[in-house]
């Protein structure tokens, strides 16, 4: 079953490496994944659809959790939610076919965003099962290239998926090493602690 | 303050309470070994980087402060790989630092180049890529941070020469910082909590399977009050040794593969499994299918991906063990199980028949003679770093460690060659301590240059080598799966005294029972490192085993000329 992750990670270099290796890793293959900044400076969001049953996305999300560059992961695939993928589609137009070509932009709500003596290029925006209907009705008239951008999403209602990405308060280093020094003494000063 | 890189590095490890790190110079630290001189922090050089990372690993496991290894760029870094994938498999809180060529030449396949942060992605908790002198300050707390907080782990820092190079205004901050992604207070449910408290309150046949964890948070004293007041049997995993009496009326020894078969049927016959600090490895559960069906689980860990990753839980308490178990303590009123041990006690009967200690002596010298004697001599109290291998398990079964945190393993990853230089590191840790080393004569050739290093340290580790003459787990494995096809497991040794010597060192060889005692005697009072060359019956096995894809019972047993599988 596919399942769609959002996770919020820190916009630095290699990040999206060790997402992906991660996903390697522990052997989950991705579907879709797509990668943009957010409202908050230095924070990216990613939108990942994967292919895996219930039980395996529990422990991939806690993988992604466990990253100290993933800010946050949230399943979205049981929320109701508006999803978004974009497609540019090149398809060769001669004088005969415009009309329809330009016909079934319009049924779809697409656009055409670049015309030339032999070519279109269109642009469409929507949820998977749209696009894919779109594709099929234009591949008929012989499309030159595709690309798309993969899926984004966003669950419905006004409340944010996240409260600005805080993580809590760390302690000291000094206030670190008595805490391991404190274990330290409890590993090792047997009679204390075992008192037989 | 006006600082260069490596000032800065060796100012921060003092800060985060560093006493000695362990390593190996090259071009691309030259700076960082440059500023040693003018440090307090001790440096052991290694003779490879491997022995240098394990020795890092062993001095964490030892005290639980953060072992620090060093090593040069390319071939360097690339040399402490396995030491770094034994550390993560086995959550030791380690430091590596590596050095990186200019970071104008990275990219460019320069001499001695190579992607160290691509390399150990998957084998570090974090790593890191340092071009910026001024980010060695703040990474390095980081860095630290990660490795000895949460679930510990190696964490790495590359740092480029010409960060090591630079220099910069540098004052410590002590202040508390954050991590977005990373929360180290973790805390279960309370309701949880509850939940298993009502568990373990109505359980009849209870089981603790007491891991890693028990060390690494410093629970014994909660697992102690846990267990006497709850009067619940406990099987320990190959790592948990020693976070829980081996003389404890209450403990079951080792689970598993190589488990006693008492805590094996125990955990089989179990009503409620209680996983302290443990993940439910493959070489522990044996066949998922069959595993404890008759228990409910519940697991205590930290590591939030633990939890359902190889056996489901009817409860899971994500946080801290030792805060959890006494949180769990404070909803528990004391319970007794007399008839349930009054079970597993027949099974410990069963198992002393066929302990090899209790059969007739045929004049032979066999491995567990070996380690029980050792075992009496030091009475139970050498803090004891194993190999891996028949000797590894053998030193579980036979060695009955008494004294906390005093047994350390590669379990994992099963790294050969970690005995030796593990042992150097946890030497460092706890100088007071009597260090043995328990090799096989495979694993101990792969790392035994360390004893040069033992040797110009002047430190004292006493090796104890099984030497049977073969690769003995996987003849072991060839014997019973593989028709006795002995392929490529036949080893025939240098003359282990002579290498001893040549390093300078005392070298002893046994090859009765009767000069047991008398070795381990003379090595104890020898001063420096000792190598103990034990000629063992080269064709004994590890019982009991549970063969890969059996579940725990299926237990082959000790005496069988020709193995079977008993179902009991």
């Amino acid at each position: 079953m596919n399942h769609t992750i959002v996770a919020l990670v820190d916009d630095k270099p290699g990040v999206l490496n060790r997402v992906t290796s991660l996903f390697r890793r522990r052997a989950f293959n991705i579907d879709s994944l797509t990668v943009g900044r957010t409202e908050t400076p230095g924070i990216s969001r990613m939108t990942i659809v994967v292919d895996a049953e219930e039980q395996n996305i529990e422990r991939l999300i806690a993988y992604l959790v466990k990253l100290v560059n993933v800010i946050q992961v949230f399943n979205l695939s049981s929320v109701p939610t508006v999803n978004r993928d974009l497609a540019m589609i090149k398809v060769g137009a001669n004088a005969e076919n415009r009309m329809h070509i330009t016909q079934i932009v319009d049924v779809f709500r697409a656009r055409i965003v670049d015309v030339t003596n032999t070519s279109f290029i269109i642009e469409i925006t929507g949820d998977e099962e749209k696009i894919e209907g779109f594709i099929d009705v234009l591949r008929p008239w012989g499309i030159i290239e595709m690309v798309r951008t993969g899926i984004v999403t966003m669950a419905r209602g006004t409340t944010p998926l996240y409260p600005n990405g805080n993580g809590n308060g760390h302690l000291a280093p000094s206030e670190l090493i008595k805490d391991a020094e404190k274990t330290y003494e409890m590993r090792i000063k047997g009679e204390k602690i075992w008192p037989r | 303050m006006k600082l260069i890189g490596a000032q800065i590095l060796w100012e921060s490890l003092v800060r985060e309470g560093v006493e000695v790190v362990f390593g190996y110079p090259g071009g691309a630290n030259l700076p960082i070994y440059n500023a040693l001189l003018d440090s307090p922090i001790h440096h052991v050089l290694a003779r490879h980087e491997q022995g240098a990372a394990h020795m890092a690993d062993g001095y964490a496991r030892a005290c639980g402060k953060v072992g620090v290894a060093l090593a040069t760029s390319g071939p360097g870094a690339t040399n402490l790989v396995t030491g770094i994938a034994t550390a993560m498999m086995d959550s030791s809180p380690t430091v590596f630092i590596t050095g990186q060529v200019t970071s104008k030449l990275i990219g460019l396949d320069a001499f001695q180049e190579i992607d160290v942060t691509g390399i150990t992605l998957p084998i570090t908790k974090h790593n890191y890529l340092v071009t910026d002198v001024s980010e060695i300050g703040p990474t390095l707390r980081e860095a630290f941070y990660l490795a000895r907080s949460r679930r510990p782990g190696p964490v790495l820092v590359d740092i480029s020469k010409d960060a090591q190079q630079n220099s910069t205004d540098w004052e410590y901050d002590d202040s508390p910082f954050q991590l977005r992604g990373y929360h180290s207070d973790i805390r279960p449910v309370p309701q949880d909590i509850q939940k298993a408290g009502e568990m373990i309150q109505s359980a009849r046949r209870p089981v603790i399977l007491a891991g890693h964890g028990v060390l690494l948070s410093g629970a014994l004293g909660e697992l102690m009050e846990f267990v006497e007041r709850t009067n619940t049997p406990v099987a320990m995993t190959l790592l948990g040794l020693s976070g829980f009496p081996a003389s404890h009326p209450l403990n079951l020894g080792m689970m598993g593969m190589h488990g006693e078969a008492c805590a094996n049927h125990a955990i089989q016959d179990a009503d409620l499994l209680l996983a302290f600090g443990m993940r439910f490895d493959d070489r522990v559960t044996g066949d998922l299918k069959g595993f404890a069906t008759g228990a409910k689980k519940i697991q205590i860990d930290i590591d939030i991906a633990e939890i359902n990753k190889n056996v489901r839980v009817d409860v899971a308490l994500i946080g801290d063990l030792r805060e959890t178990l006494r949180q769990l303590l404070d909803c528990i009123e004391p319970c007794t199980h007399n008839d349930w041990i009054a079970t597993i006690d027949e099974y410990k009967g069963d198992s002393a028949i066929r302990d090899i200690q209790n059969m007739p002596d045929d004049g032979l010298l066999y491995a567990p003679h070996v380690i029980s004697d050792l075992w009496r001599y030091t009475q139970g109290k050498a803090l004891l770093v194993t190999d891996v291998g028949q000797n590894q398990m053998w030193a579980a079964q036979y060695y009955k460690v008494d004294n906390p945190v005093s047994f350390i393993t590669s379990g994992g990853l099963g790294t050969m060659g970690f005995g030796l230089p593990a042992a150097i590191g946890a030497k460092f840790a706890r100088p007071d301590a009597e260090v043995w080393v328990v090799a096989g004569d495979g694993g101990f050739q792969m790392t035994q240059a360390e004893l040069s290093t033992a040797a110009q340290e002047g430190i004292k580790v006493n090796v104890a080598i099984i030497n049977n003459g073969y690769l003995g787990m996987v003849r072991q494995w060839q014997e019973f799966f593989y028709d006795r096809r002995y392929s490529a497991t036949p080893m025939r040794g240098p003359d282990f005294v002579k290498i001893a010597e040549a390093h300078g060192l005392k070298g002893m060889r046994v090859t009765q029972r009767s000069e047991i005692e008398e070795a381990i005697r003379s090595a104890q009072e020898a001063d420096g490192t000792v190598v103990i060359d034990f000629k063992v019956e080269q064709e004994d096995s590890v019982y009991p085993m549970v063969p890969t894809g059996a579940h725990l019972k299926q237990m082959i047993r000790r005496p069988a000329p020709n193995p079977v599988l008993e179902n009991v």
